[in-house]
Order: structure tokens, then C-alpha cells, then sequence
């Protein structure tokens, strides 16, 4: 016997609410601004550039649509798996994923070179691209994630809910295939060209996305003064250990592949002893603060029972998150071609050697629009939609337990 | 006037005539045969014809960049872009130095858009924008291209570049566009007039340089000067493992 469920829209609507929502618009407004500047004088106001062809943009643009797959999670273990302790959670979790794609999409969309001419992508097709899959993958995935929010939510519908939560499930697999495959099926970089890494932004996206869902439950509970259990807590902190446990295991087969083949020990060199920066990001914020940092916190006998630090690990996980975006996408970027393998090349246009780039205050501020888009989204579909339960108590959560 | 006199004035006016005759005769098929294999606008690129070229890195010299200068001036690329920093301005083509760090060989050679067979470039194109014509020539149709940048990640030779910043003055045989992906076309506008007779810029410059290391042919037609090279000299493609099947064909590398 399971306890039933309520769900209800957020009634406050105070200053704090108010507050919420103009500074999330100030977000996006700053992002606007930076996507005008940058299609009205062109990218040569960013620090992109023809070495680094995808910047800063790219590094929130795909991290949040890795973690909208991932953010559906929580709603597809209970619809699929059946674990009925994540059903309250499973509207939220659903209508996040749904935010965080529109949000990665509106930052890829507003950084393309002429991003005007958007109907042309939907009116002329090459299929061999990930990206014109994509194109499908992505509003398939608003659709079936929608339908299968509205059975959930719709009384009359919910006898099939399942149903539309396990293509919901399968579509999301697939969308997270696609964007590692947009890296792992390029031939052209070092880095690149790996079957692991499709995977690996699956094993990803579950960590991102759950640790996003962590916060905005935690905090939206809190500020609506519902109450939230230890059981619901407990549950979502060691799912996010697992997740964490997994990318890493991920990022090292991913390494020790390149290690142990002699053609890639440049870019292994790169990244993981000499690249400035690059080196610095993946050891001390994808690993030391993505990885290390919440497994101890969540795994810590006292620790791991504090709300406080729940909440950290998760704060940790996705600024790891960023980091790891940034290593793979512009780090990958960053490491010269090999026109010549076993050759020293040079040119008067940075061949053979590491490309220079520094993010443009223009690119982080169109990133965080995409944040702002995403958040704000998230904040009215909870005032508006019945999508956050009225309680998270063990009670509610699992009967079983108490 | 004498008899012998008069006959040769007749042999010359009948030998004039012949002459006229046989030019009148010939040369419209002379013409026609040019015109024909430079192939009229109304048809379309046949992959009868693979485009490509056959530089020889041995004649060419390392402190020479006639290639790249040609290019720029025929093409209009490098000297519009005001704003762009020179890691943001275009390279159609560019001269890159190759050093062996365990014999210290080094030589010099251009490098542009390989014109591959199988180009990733195509193969990631969300819209079809970056295309490759039946005849091999790969390019990138600036109306429909979205300025997504995916082909200048695909692309394992750094040969496309993209478009900073909003370009004046620009020439009306290349046009380009802020916010779009270009590269070299082989100077596509040279093939489609004069055919298998065409000169690349960058081949012009370099001939008038004296260095005559750029090639230009036909790969398919076993008769042209390109086939024959090949045949004779062989080529090397820049990573050959890749299996693109490159147009353009290295000696000495």
C-alpha cells in the first residue's frame, strides 16, 4: 500500500518570489544582450576563434543538455524501474529536464554564426549529421517528456503513464547517445574519436542532472516551507554517489585507453600533466571538486547525514560538471591537429601548437542566460503546475520504512 | 609580267584560299572542343571529372608564400577582416613547415581544403550547406550555412575557417558572409570556365614565382597531366590512415 501523494502549485508569491524571478530575468536579460552583441558585430567580440571554433557558449550549452537527459532520471527510475520512493519526485523531475533542454538549446541556438537563419535548419536536412538528428531528438524529447507530464498529471490518463515514462526513458538514452557522439564519432581531434564517450555523457548526465534536481527539490521545499525526510534525502545522495563513482570510472577507461596507445600520448601529456589551465581544470575541478569532493561528503558517515553538505556535493557536481565541459570540449579544441603524426609542424597560423583562448565576458553571460532561461522556466512551472508534492516525509516517501 | 610570274601569283592566291578555307573549317570545332570540355553553365558538375591537384613539396621553397598571396588577392580574404584578431582572421590556404625531430629533414608545403572524397565535413553539416560537388569540389553554400561550426570541428586539416565579423569591399567572384563557413574552392569559378585548362590561383602564383610546384587536373581523365604525374611520381596524401581520399596529392612529404 503506498501512501497517496499530493502534489500542489506554490501559493507564496511574496517578495521573495518576486525577487526570484526578477533576478532570474536579469540573467536572461544579460544573456540577450550578450547574443546581440555577438550576432549584430559577429564572434570576433568573443574569444573564439578558427582554432577554438566552440567556446564558452558550448561548455553551459552542453552541459545543460546533458544534464536535462539526466534530470529525468529520478521520474524514469520510478515509471520504469518502479522504485516508488522517487514518484513524488517524478513531475519535478520531468518538467527539469524539459527547462534544462530549453535553456541548452536557447545558448546553442543564439551562439550559431547566423542564428537567423534557424528555419533553414528545420526546412533542409543532411541525415548523416548528429546534429539534424539532434534536431529531432531534441523537440521528440520535449514531446514525449510533455505527454508523459500531462499522464501523470491528467487523472484519466495516468493508467498509461508508464507507457509514455519508458519511450520517455529510451528517447532520453538515445538524445544523450547523440550529444557524446557529437565529440566520440569525430575523427579529425586527438581527443576525441572514442566509442566510450556516448556512454560516458549518459553516466554523465545522471550525475548532472540528478544534482541539479537535488538543489531545486531542496530549495523549493524549503523556501515553500514543505517538509522533506530523511529517507528522500538519504536515497538521492547515495543515487548521486553512485553517479559520481561511475563518471569517474568512465573518465578513467577513457584515459587508460589513450594512455596505453602510443599515437595519443600527446593529448594525454596535455591534459593530464602540462596543459596550464586545461590540466588545472580536469585535476582540481572535474576530479578533486567533481568527483573526490562529494564522494567523500556523500559516503561520510556524518557528513553524508548533514543537509548542508548534501546540498555542496551537488553544488560540487556540477561546477565539476562545467569543469569537465570545458576540459573536453575546449581543451580538445585547444591541442593542435596532427597533420604529421611523429613530425614537429609550425605556421603562421597556430599549427603544432596549443590554441590560445579566453572566454569573452560575452560568452559567460550568454551562458548563464541559458541557466536563467532554465531556472526560470523550472520556478514558474512549479508556481503554476502541480508538480511539487505538498510533502517529502518518510510517511509519504516510503510507508514501508517507518 | 611573265607566264611564271603569273602562276605563282595564282599558286599564292590558291594556297591563301585553302589556308582560309581550312581555318574556317577547323576552328570552329577547335573552339567548340574547348567549350565543351570547359562545360556550359547550364550543366551540371559531372563526376566524370575529380578535380584535384598535385603539389610538389620539392620545388617548394620554405620562405615562399606566393600560394597564399595569390589565393588571398583572386579570393579577397585576409586583408577585409578589420576587427578579427590573427587567430580569428580566415585561411583559405597557409604555408606549414614539417620538421622530422629525429633526422631534422624540414620542408615547406601549402595546406588548404583537401577536396577529400569522404569529407567529415559533409558528413556533420546539419543542413547540407558544406557540400561536394559531382566533380569532387568540396564547398560551402553560403546561404544556407547556419554558422554551427561542426564542420570546422570535423575537419582534420584546420582548412575551413569562419567569418568574425561583418566584411566590406568584397570581390562579386567570392563572396563571403559574417556569421558563415568558407574555404578554398579550388578556385571554382576558373574550373567551371576554362575546365581542364583552369589554373588555380594559388598554382598561378606559385608558376609565376618560377617555383611550378602546384599542379592542377583532372584525376579521373587517365590522359591529363595530373593522371600521368601521379602515375609516374605516385603522391602522398596528409593522413593517408584517414582514408578521405584526398584531391590534393603530395611529393616529398
Amino acid at each position: 500500500m503506498t501512501a497517496k501523494v499530493h502534489y500542489r502549485e506554490i501559493v507564496q508569491s511574496g517578495t521573495g518570489f518576486w525577487g526570484l524571478l526578477a533576478f532570474l530575468g536579469l540573467l536572461i536579460a544579460l544573456g540577450l544582450f550578450a547574443a546581440y552583441n555577438m550576432e549584430h558585430h559577429g564572434h570576433w567580440i568573443t574569444g573564439m576563434n578558427q582554432q577554438i571554433v566552440w567556446g564558452t557558449p558550448h561548455v553551459f550549452a552542453v552541459f545543460l543538455i546533458v544534464a536535462a537527459s539526466g534530470a529525468l532520471n529520478t521520474a524514469s527510475i520510478s515509471s520504469v524501474f518502479g522504485k516508488s520512493v522517487y514518484k513524488p519526485l517524478a513531475r519535478v523531475s520531468a518538467f527539469l529536464a524539459i527547462s534544462l533542454l530549453v535553456g541548452g538549446l536557447a545558448v546553442l541556438v543564439l551562439d550559431l554564426g547566423r542564428p537567423d537563419r534557424l528555419i533553414v535548419a528545420m526546412t533542409h536536412y543532411n541525415f548523416k549529421s548528429i546534429f539534424a538528428w539532434n534536431i529531432f531528438l531534441y523537440t521528440g524529447f520535449m514531446a514525449v517528456v510533455g505527454l508523459y507530464l500531462w499522464w501523470m498529471m491528467d487523472p484519466p490518463w495516468q493508467r498509461h503513464y508508464r507507457i509514455a515514462g519508458f519511450f520517455a526513458f529510451l528517447w532520453r538514452i538515445i538524445l544523450t547517445t547523440g550529444t557524446g557522439g557529437i565529440f566520440g564519432f569525430l575523427v579529425a581531434r586527438q581527443a576525441y574519436d572514442e566509442a566510450i564517450m556516448p556512454p560516458m555523457f549518459v553516466i554523465f548526465s545522471f550525475a548532472y542532472g540528478l544534482a541539479i534536481l537535488i538543489l531545486i527539490t531542496m530549495a523549493a521545499m524549503k523556501w515553500t516551507g514543505r517538509p522533506m525526510g530523511e529517507v528522500i534525502l538519504r536515497r538521492l545522495k547515495n543515487l548521486l554517489g553512485i553517479f559520481v563513482a561511475s563518471s569517474m570510472y568512465f573518465v578513467i577507461v577513457y584515459h587508460l585507453t589513450k594512455l596505453y596507445i602510443t599515437a595519443f600520448h600527446g593529448v594525454e601529456r596535455f591534459i593530464l600533466l602540462d596543459g596550464g589551465v586545461y590540466t588545472a581544470l580536469f585535476w582540481i575541478g572535474q576530479v578533486l571538486v567533481g568527483y573526490l569532493l562529494p564522494l567523500a561528503i556523500v559516503y561520510h558517515p556524518t557528513l553524508g547525514k548533514s543537509r548542508t553538505a548534501v546540498a555542496w556535493a551537488s553544488v560540487f557536481v556540477i561546477l565539476g560538471g562545467l569543469a569537465q565541459m570545458y576540459v573536453t570540449i575546449i581543451g580538445g579544441e585547444a591541442y593542435p591537429l596532427v597533420l604529421f603524426p611523429g613530425m614537429e609542424i609550425s605556421s603562421s597560423y597556430h599549427d603544432g601548437v596549443v590554441a590560445e583562448y579566453a572566454p569573452s565576458l560575452y560568452e559567460v553571460l550568454l551562458g548563464i542566460g541559458g541557466i536563467g532561461i532554465a531556472l526560470i522556466a523550472m520556478t514558474l512551472g512549479m508556481k503554476h503546475l502541480k508538480l511539487l508534492p505538498e510533502s517529502l516525509e518518510d510517511a509519504v516517501v516510503d510507508p514501508h520504512a517507518s | 609580267m611573265t607566264d611564271q610570274n603569273r602562276f605563282e601569283e595564282a599558286r599564292r592566291r590558291f594556297l591563301k584560299g585553302a589556308a582560309g578555307a581550312a581555318t574556317l573549317a577547323i576552328a570552329p570545332g577547335v573552339i567548340l572542343h574547348q567549350v565543351a570540355r570547359a562545360r556550359p553553365a547550364s550543366q551540371p558538375a559531372s563526376s566524370e571529372n575529380r578535380w584535384g591537384m598535385l603539389i610538389d613539396t620539392t620545388k617548394c621553397s620554405s620562405g615562399c608564400d606566393a600560394c597564399v598571396r595569390g589565393c588571398q588577392e583572386y579570393n579577397g580574404w585576409g586583408d577585409n577582416e578589420v576587427h578579427s584578431d590573427a587567430a580569428q582572421k580566415a585561411h583559405w590556404i597557409r604555408k606549414v613547415e614539417v620538421r622530422n625531430r629525429q633526422t631534422g629533414y624540414t620542408h615547406s608545403l601549402p595546406v588548404m581544403c583537401q577536396h577529400c572524397k569522404y569529407p567529415p565535413c559533409v558528413d556533420v553539416c546539419p543542413t547540407g550547406a558544406s557540400m561536394k560537388r559531382d566533380d569532387g569540389i568540396v564547398l560551402v553554400d553560403k546561404h544556407i550555412c547556419i554558422g554551427c561550426r561542426y564542420c570546422m570541428m570535423a575537419c582534420p586539416y584546420k582548412a575551413r575557417s569562419f567569418v568574425h565579423e561583418e566584411l566590406h569591399d568584397q570581390l562579386p567572384t567570392a563572396p563571403r558572409g559574417k556569421g558563415t563557413v568558407e574555404a578554398c574552392t579550388l578556385c571554382v569559378q576558373r574550373v567551371d570556365k576554362d575546365g581542364p585548362e583552369a589554373v588555380p590561383a594559388c598554382a598561378e602564383a606559385c608558376a609565376a614565382e618560377g617555383h611550378n610546384a602546384i599542379l592542377f587536373g583532372d584525376m579521373n581523365d587517365p590522359n591529363s597531366k595530373l593522371s600521368k604525374a601521379l602515375e609516374k611520381y605516385g603522391g602522398t596524401q596528409i593522413r593517408e590512415d584517414l582514408g578521405l581520399d584526398l584531391g590534393v596529392r603530395y611529393l616529398g612529404i
